[in-house]
């Protein structure tokens, strides 16, 4: 049977001319650049990625199966915008923010072509407003408030660019879409307002971070801190914790709000996210951790155009909050998957490849999210941060991959995940020797106020470490039997720092969150007793002896202790004690 | 009727059909040959000048005067109870010499994306009645847990041994087995069948069949209607389904030739930049929903070339799974069986599934601390044979006596073994207590105090 081209309508509407997976190339559209078109008959969300001649590429953020040439195509005429407002909070959303709850009441299954509001049309917010009519109010503004959660407060804010005297405004109770506040110009403000979200959000300055970001893990605060409004990546093999990093971050940076991206990663631990994070409780606030919480998941089989768009929506959510002057701490686990989703595209587009298959553009458009983080000037004068941090999963566990090599350019801190510490189950599993951290000079001038003494130590646990390693070449040649005392005694020591200190244990119940203070006070101990081993060491006490000494073990238990403070002393009255005893008995 | 005769261009697995009227993308296709052959397809690539056919069989006899039909569909299978206790070959025809199946339903072979919103988080621990597996790497409902292993281990048999002993404590609830095999040789299907025949496991189970002489574009599909299947017989059904896919390599490696067929940019080693997404599409096929009462379990296997694990096979498998089962030919050479290296596996559900009220309040400290010794042992082991054994600390020497034990006493079981988590805890703790109570410093004192056993230690201090 022939059939001839005729068969295709000649008209000059826009229509589909070819689908390969996500993409489609769509003729006499006549868009811009990312304008989001709905494809075929379903309506599938997509975005325009490239134009040619009469025909455009469209990425489709769903499924395109049974998509067929000729199908119609509507241009929406706008960016891929995400809505900012009252209700974000508490939200799970997909990559092009769907309320997950609200299509899981259809069907426990994602279906396509689902158009549901990010932002509850219906519900209703009690809005204060702080303005009054007569008052001249510019972009970034705050006109108002609303208490979105029990220890939150969502500040109604001007849109970047509008400006212009109130003419009316009212406080009540609204929905998103319901008008607050009228300008003298006409235009109606509402609790609502979208950005696109490729296009940063304005602020007026960017300022030097200088606050460390409390995470209450050990390792992080204490040898590798991260400021607020920084940047950091997490890469490491599968297996060696990135998730759990990330997860034991969420919950416990001390950030205002917490938008934690899920991207092409695992449903399940999704779910566990959904499930532990309304039964935390904030140590701050005293509310469900939830309660600071925006989720955007995007798992590995859902569509891979809505991976990509997924890290855009957080971000964008996160600088919504940053400029209402709040500290917000995005995770994005994980980047690897997608610059995969990059890759993905880019070979569809049969785009001449760079390294390993990735597009050339993979290090601009990573150097570019990361530059969305940083401790800003509000557009109103008022201050907020965004830190970054993102995982990355580099192919085969090697850092040299482009992913890894192209994200350390651009972000400060590096903790590298090590698959060796995790095969033994030290967690986390972060190395050591490996990792750095570039705000250190910028963050310790206040942790040594607070706790004198804090850079001095941090520095001693280092050398301790570095030392180790390099005796722990020889012990490779010779036992550590042949060493002389001092050196085994160094070994030892730098194995309590590595197992009494560094090791913590994210689902113990106090273990899991360590305090500023209690760190202090752990490292202050190991060095205590440090000293004094040395010191007897000198007056020709043996190796054995000194670990025999019953402080040593009370060291270990300290992570495990809820009223670390009286512990502390216990345990520092404890090691006097000892060595009094063991000098002691030799002055005699 | 969409046919055509129009064939332009044949190559490999490909067939380019031009002047078409609209094809939808994902079309499935059929081939009618000039003899009255059929073969069966799918659209991979549709536009306006000519459409991209992928046929699952083999291309011989194609030529251009092949008719080419497009259903406007896109592929399904049929699914039934009655599916239980059928052999199936990798496109779902009765290799049993039974009767045709007769539909129930017909289900899309892509399944559906699971909302995690609507998944229940999996949490109930399965005994496998392997000691490397429940106490440290503990296997629970709803997982992906794949092995890695490599050519020339004994995978399968552990694979079986898992598939024959799994149980959920307590309960006595419907179980079924979904068994997929991909490429894999003539023999070894024979071994699994066989094994299911004897223990009966063949009245509760669907085995599908895509042996190494099957064309390799068969394989794309087969793992999707094992899991479809699966899916239907857990969430329809109600069953807790266990589906052991063997070996998604040779999956990987179909996937590789479609994409050289089709002259993709490679990604690493030639295989298609999509594969980690392809992968996701198949493992994330697992797990538990909200209000039904089944559950699906993969237990997916496959072997490393080179046992190299940064291979992108595991590689990228490993970034989806919820942990890894770790065959170590080391230890098959040392004759420990089940050869499954402890340090490299992992299983990321196992705090969810253990504890108080699951296995054991000391569960996790006792596993943590297992781990601690046995890799610490190894470093020493390694010291040992260049220093020699007498030049290590008395410390050193009891941690180096304790790799050994661990592996002779808890790894080490014999094929019919089956230790319930108890005897698999308490050897445990027998192990342990060969060390010093001071050096477990993994383990909660009031846990230590409970369990640890001192007249062990004593005996090993003298």
């Amino acid at each position: 049977m022939e059939v001839s081209l005729s068969s295709y309508s000649s008209n000059k509407e826009p229509r589909i001319y070819k689908v390969a997976g996500p993409v489609v190339i769509v003729e006499n559209l006549n868009g811009r650049m990312y304008d989001v078109v709905l494809v075929g008959r379903n309506k599938l969300m997509g975005e325009v990625i490239e134009i040619e001649g009469n025909k455009s590429i469209v990425q489709v953020y769903e499924d395109t199966e049974l998509i067929k040439p000729d199908d119609p195509v509507e241009n929406t005429g706008t960016p891929l915008s995400v809505e900012l407002g009252p209700g974000l909070l508490t939200s799970i959303y997909d990559g092009i923010q769907r309320p997950l709850p609200l299509i899981a009441e259809e069907s426990p299954f994602i279906r396509r072509g689902v158009a549901i509001p990010a932002l509850s049309r219906e519900k209703k917010w009690t809005f204060v407003a702080t303005r009054e009519v007569g008052d001249t109010v510019k972009g970034g503004d705050a006109i108002g408030y609303v208490d979105e959660t029990a220890n939150f407060r969502h500040h109604i804010l001007v849109p970047p660019y509008a400006k212009g005297t109130i003419r009316e405004i009212a406080s009540g109770e609204f929905t998103v879409t319901d008008t607050v506040c009228t300008l003298e110009d006409g235009t109606n403000l509402t609790l609502m307002q979208r950005w696109p979200v490729k296009k940063h959000r304005p602020f007026y300055d960017k300022r030097w971070p200088d606050t460390v970001l409390v995470t209450g893990q050990r390792i992080l605060d204490t040898l590798f801190p991260l400021a607020k409004g920084g940047t950091a990546a997490i890469p490491g093999p599968f297996g060696s914790g990135k998730t759990i990093t990330q997860q034991q971050l969420a919950k416990w940076a001390d950030a205002d709000v917490i938008v934690y991206i899920g991207c092409g990663e695992r449903g399940n631990e999704m779910t566990d996210v959904l499930v532990e994070f309304p039964e935390l409780v904030d140590p701050k606030s005293g509310s469900p951790l939830m309660d600071r919480t925006v989720l955007i998941a995007n798992t590995s089989n859902m569509p891979v155009a809505a991976r990509e768009a997924s890290v855009y929506t957080g971000i964008t959510i996160a600088e919504y909050f940053r400029d209402m002057g709040y500290d917000v701490a995005l995770m994005a686990d994980s980047t690897s998957r997608w610059a995969e989703a990059m890759r993905e595209i880019s070979s569809r587009l049969e785009e001449l490849p760079g390294e390993e298959g990735y597009p050339a553009y993979l290090a601009s458009r990573l150097a570019e999210f990361y530059e969305r983080a940083g401790r800003i000037e509000t557009l109103s004068g008022g201050e907020g941060s965004v830190t970054v941090i993102g995982a990355v999963s580099p192919q085969g566990g090697d850092f040299s991959e482009p992913v890894t090599q192209n994200t350390l350019r651009v972000t400060k801190t590096f903790w590298a995940l090590d698959a060796k510490l995790a095969n033994r189950r030290h967690f986390p599993a972060i190395n050591w020797l490996k990792s750095y951290s570039l705000y250190q000079d910028q963050v310790t001038p206040t942790l040594e106020r607070s706790y004198p003494g804090w850079v001095t130590n941090m520095k001693r646990l280092m050398e301790l470490l570095s030392r180790e390693d390099e005796l722990s070449e020889i012990v490779q040649l010779v036992g550590s039997d042949a060493l002389p005392e001092d050196q085994q005694m160094t070994l030892e020591i730098s194995r309590m720092v590595r197992e009494y200190f560094l090791q913590q244990d994210a689902f113990h119940d106090v273990d899991t969150f360590c305090p500023l203070e209690k760190q202090y006070m752990m490292v202050n101990l190991i060095l205590t007793f440090s000293d004094n081993a040395y010191r007897a060491i000198e007056l020709n006490k043996h190796v054995n002896e000194i670990l025999d000494l019953p402080s040593r073990p009370m060291i270990a238990r300290m992570k495990y202790e809820r009223d670390y403070e009286a512990y502390s002393k216990k345990v520092s009255a404890q090691i006097e004690k000892d060595f009094n005893e063991l000098f002691g008995g030799e002055e005699e | 009727m969409k046919e055509y005769k129009t064939i332009n261009k044949i190559a490999g697995p490909l067939l380019f059909v031009e002047k078409t009227e609209p094809v939808g993308y994902k079309e499935f296709v059929t081939v009618t040959l000039s003899n009255g052959e059929t073969k069966r397809g799918q659209v991979l690539e549709t536009s306006k000048d000519y459409v991209i056919v992928q046929v699952f069989e083999d291309t011989q006899g194609i030529d251009k005067q092949t008719y080419v039909h497009f259903s406007g569909e896109i592929i399904q299978m049929p699914v039934s109870g009655k599916m239980l206790g059928r052999v199936l070959s990798g496109i779902g025809t009765p290799l049993d010499g039974g009767r045709k199946i007769i539909p129930e339903d017909k289900r899309d072979i892509q399944g559906e994306v699971i909302n995690p919103y609507s998944r229940t988080l999996p949490d109930e621990f399965i005994q496998t009645g392997i000691s490397t597996i429940d106490g440290m790497n503990t296997l629970v409902r709803g997982q992906k847990l794949p092995l890695f292993s490599g050519s020339g281990l004994p995978h399968n048999e552990i694979a079986l041994q898992i598939a024959r002993q799994a149980t959920v404590t307590g309960e006595e609830e419907s179980f079924a087995v979904v068994f997929c095999a991909i490429g894999i040789t003539q023999e070894e299907a024979k071994q699994f069948i066989n094994e299911f025949e004897r223990t009966g496991a063949l009245q509760r189970g669907v085995v599908f069949l895509n042996l190494a002489s099957d064309p390799s574009i068969e394989r794309i599909i087969t793992p999707r209607m094992a899991l479809t299947t699966a899916e239907f017989l857990a969430f329809d059904y109600g069953y807790h389904v266990l589906t052991i896919l063997t070996d998604m390599t040779n999956y990987c490696e179909a996937l590789l030739e479609i994409g050289a067929a089709r002259e993709e940019v490679p990604g690493r080693r030639g295989y298609p930049g999509y594969l980690y997404t392809d992968l996701a599409s198949i493992y994330e096929r697992a797990g538990l929903i909200k209000d039904k009462s089944g559950s699906v379990t993969q237990l997916p296997i496959l072997t490393m070339p080179g046992d190299d694990k940064t291979h992108p096979v595991p590689d990228l498998s490993g970034y989806i799974t919820e942990g890894q089962i770790f065959v170590s030919r080391n230890l098959y050479r040392k004759n420990v069986y089940p050869p499954i290296d402890v340090l490299p596996s992992l299983s990321r559900l196992m705090n969810s599934g253990i504890g108080k009220g699951k296995t054991r309040a000391d569960h996790k400290a006792l596993s943590d601390q297992l781990y601690a010794g046995y890799a610490e042992g190894l470093d020493l082991r390694g010291l040992a044979t260049i220093v020699g054994k007498d030049a290590l600390t008395s410390r050193d020497q009891r941690l180096l006596l304790f790799a050994d034990t661990f592996e002779k006493r808890f790894v080490m079981q014999g094929r019919d073994e089956n230790r319930s988590i108890e005897t698999t805890l308490e050897l445990g703790w027998d192990i342990l207590s060969t060390l010093p109570e001071d050096e477990l410093t993994r383990i909660p004192g009031d846990i230590l105090e409970a369990h640890y056993r001192r007249e062990t230690a004593e005996d090993e201090g003298d």
